[in-house]
């Protein structure tokens, strides 16, 4: 498939974005972690409400018509890409006044406590609809995966998790940065151990899928016969061809996903461990440098995720599988 | 709307394709496109239409299959592609607009292209290649698919012999056959059962409405050609031909 940059954008910030808010939600009451300081809340909503917002300006990029938007919150009954959109908006209900009374009056107890989880709950949905938006399609093998959707929610919550920590890590006091960089590795460490468990699964299981089984002429040549395409329908490529059997992403694709594992998962490890136990600017430093990597990871797995997907209707233009 | 109808459709208007005499012309590809065109789901926008680099959106291609079996002999196929109208459209569910919906009437799938964005999600939900973007400069920036011709079909104002798709209308090795699969007495559905009419993967389960009819079997030469028996030279002008070419 063609990887339209908006896309890769729009799911890996506002996946962070939301991965973020769901750990907020969670932190107070489940962690009992909230910053004393309220700069430090401020600082670490607007990473989440930014993330978000970014991510969600990126989504109607791809769109021929952006003005029509608002149609895709009309069809949540049969649509995974509109359960999405409906879930996005439906976080803010309990997310904002959550934000207000964790950000600003700092009260993480009682009914805050209640948005909070309300509010990481909505978060997570939103992450698994956005996975679900692929899983659902059965002509990319690679992405109709009972992995797809779960891989979705735990790349949003660790990439999050990233994030929380050099926006509350550095001024919280030694014990809450261990605890914060603990729940990051294990959450990017998990993410990437499901990631790849599904590449090594996609590898093990090649497709059965052919030109023959795609026209059906495989019944005329025996098991032991083969179909090929002797003319396409037209002397050039067509948007069929551009948006969804772009093959030359494929090329690097080991070498990119060595470089997302060690970006996103060994180079922050190794950041964050030896920022927590130090404090303010230089943990800040090491704390953003960790959540870029993730996001450059993330970034690259996202790419891949596009990039790597055949889509069956390549069979019909001289793809031996997909 | 686009869930699925609740009840299936009465009426399952398809087309059957036949792919034993289909010559492979593209005849029916350029007059969906001419009607088309001018038609309910246009315009079909080209760009550099006749320039080295043509692009554009088109709701019928043919392709030409080799298809060979393990003794080496070999089969062209001509393959004309266009929408299936599936009865479980996946491309119908997974539109986010309402733009995408299947008749319940008679189970023509169509794009409302009032509503669609062009996210191009159904594109990709769809297995078979049957729906383009109108990305070209110009276009109309949502997506396009074959109508199964719903404004010649039902069109009272045109003879009752053109009320047919364009491309069955148009086809001059009668390949292509349009009416009720749901009704197991109309000529189509008899064609699909005398001939073994066949779905295209349907192992994804979408059930398509269009069926294809497979190649005829054809005797298949075993033994080498014959050698050219020896002639025997006659007298008269070819006996004089034969002396002087050396017998």
């Amino acid at each position: 498939m063609h990887p339209a940059p908006s896309i890769i954008f729009f799911t890996t910030l506002s996946g962070a974005g939301y991965g973020l808010l769901a750990l907020f939600g969670l932190l107070g009451p489940v962690l009992g972690l909230t910053p004393s300081d309220s700069g430090i809340r401020y600082t670490a909503l607007l990473a989440a409400f930014g993330l978000i917002g970014a991510g969600l300006a990126c989504s109607t990029l791809h769109l021929q018509h952006p003005m029509r938007a608002w149609r895709g919150f009309s069809q949540w009954r049969s649509s995974w890409l509109s359960r999405e959109a409906v879930l996005a908006l439906l976080v803010f209900v309990p997310g904002l006044p959550f934000a207000w009374g964790w950000g600003v009056a700092g009260e993480a107890g009682g009914l805050w406590a209640v948005l909070g989880l309300l509010t990481a709950l909505l978060a997570i949905a939103t992450l698994f609809c956005t996975g679900m938006i692929y899983a659902c399609l059965k002509p990319v093998r690679a992405w109709h995966h009972p992995l797809t959707a779960p891989l979705y929610v735990l790349f949003g919550l660790a990439s999050g998790a990233a994030w929380a920590f050099p926006a509350i890590a550095p001024w919280a006091g030694p014990t809450a940065a261990t605890s914060l960089a603990i729940v990051a590795i294990c959450l990017l460490a998990l993410a990437w151990a499901v990631k790849v468990m599904q590449w090594m699964h996609l590898a093990d299981a090649p497709s059965t899928t052919t030109p023959g089984t795609a026209t059906g002429l495989d019944a005329l040549t025996g098991p032991g016969g083969y179909v090929r395409e002797l003319i396409p329908p037209h002397t050039q490529e067509t948007w069929l061809l551009r948006e969804m059997a772009w093959r030359i992403g494929r090329k690097h694709a080991l070498k990119l996903r060595l470089i997302a594992v060690i970006g996103g998962l060994a180079v922050p490890a190794m950041l964050m461990a030896s920022a927590m136990t130090l404090q303010g600017t230089t943990a800040l430093i090491l704390g953003l440098a960790a959540a870029a990597a993730v996001q450059l990871g993330v970034t690259i797995e996202r790419w891949l995720f596009f990039a790597e997907a055949k889509h069956m209707v390549a069979l019909y233009y001289g793809a031996e599988t997909a | 709307m686009t869930s699925l109808p609740k009840t299936p459709p009465a009426k399952r208007l398809g087309l059957v394709i036949d792919l034993d005499t289909c010559v492979g012309c593209h005849a029916c590809a350029v007059h969906c496109k001419e009607w088309n065109h001018g038609g309910l789901p246009g315009p079909l926008t080209d760009e550099d239409p006749y320039g080295a680099d043509p692009s554009g959106a088109w709701l019928n291609r043919v392709h030409t299959y080799e298809a060979v079996d393990e003794d080496g002999n070999s089969r062209t196929v001509h393959f004309p592609r266009s929408c299936l109208h599936c009865e479980t459209a996946p491309c119908v569910t997974v539109c986010p607009t309402g733009a995408s919906y299947k008749r319940s009437e008679d189970g023509i799938v169509l794009v409302d292209e009032d509503k669609c964005f062009g996210c191009g999600l159904c594109a990709w939900a769809c297995p078979y290649g049957a729906r383009e973007l109108d990305v070209a400069k110009g276009g109309s920036g949502t997506m396009k698919k074959c109508t199964l011709c719903i404004d010649r079909i039902y069109n009272d104002t045109i003879d009752e012999e053109q009320r047919q798709p364009a491309c069955v209308n148009t086809c001059p090795s009668s390949a292509r056959h349009f009416g009720d699969l749901a009704d197991p007495e109309s000529d189509v559905s008899r064609l699909v059962a005398d001939r073994g009419g066949y779905d295209l993967m349907p192992e994804l389960g979408y059930k398509p409405t269009n069926k294809y009819l497979p190649p005829r079997a054809r005797p298949v030469q075993t033994a080498p050609a014959r050698e050219l028996a020896d002639v025997e030279a006659p007298g008269g002008f070819l006996g004089w031909v034969d002396r002087m070419l050396g017998g």
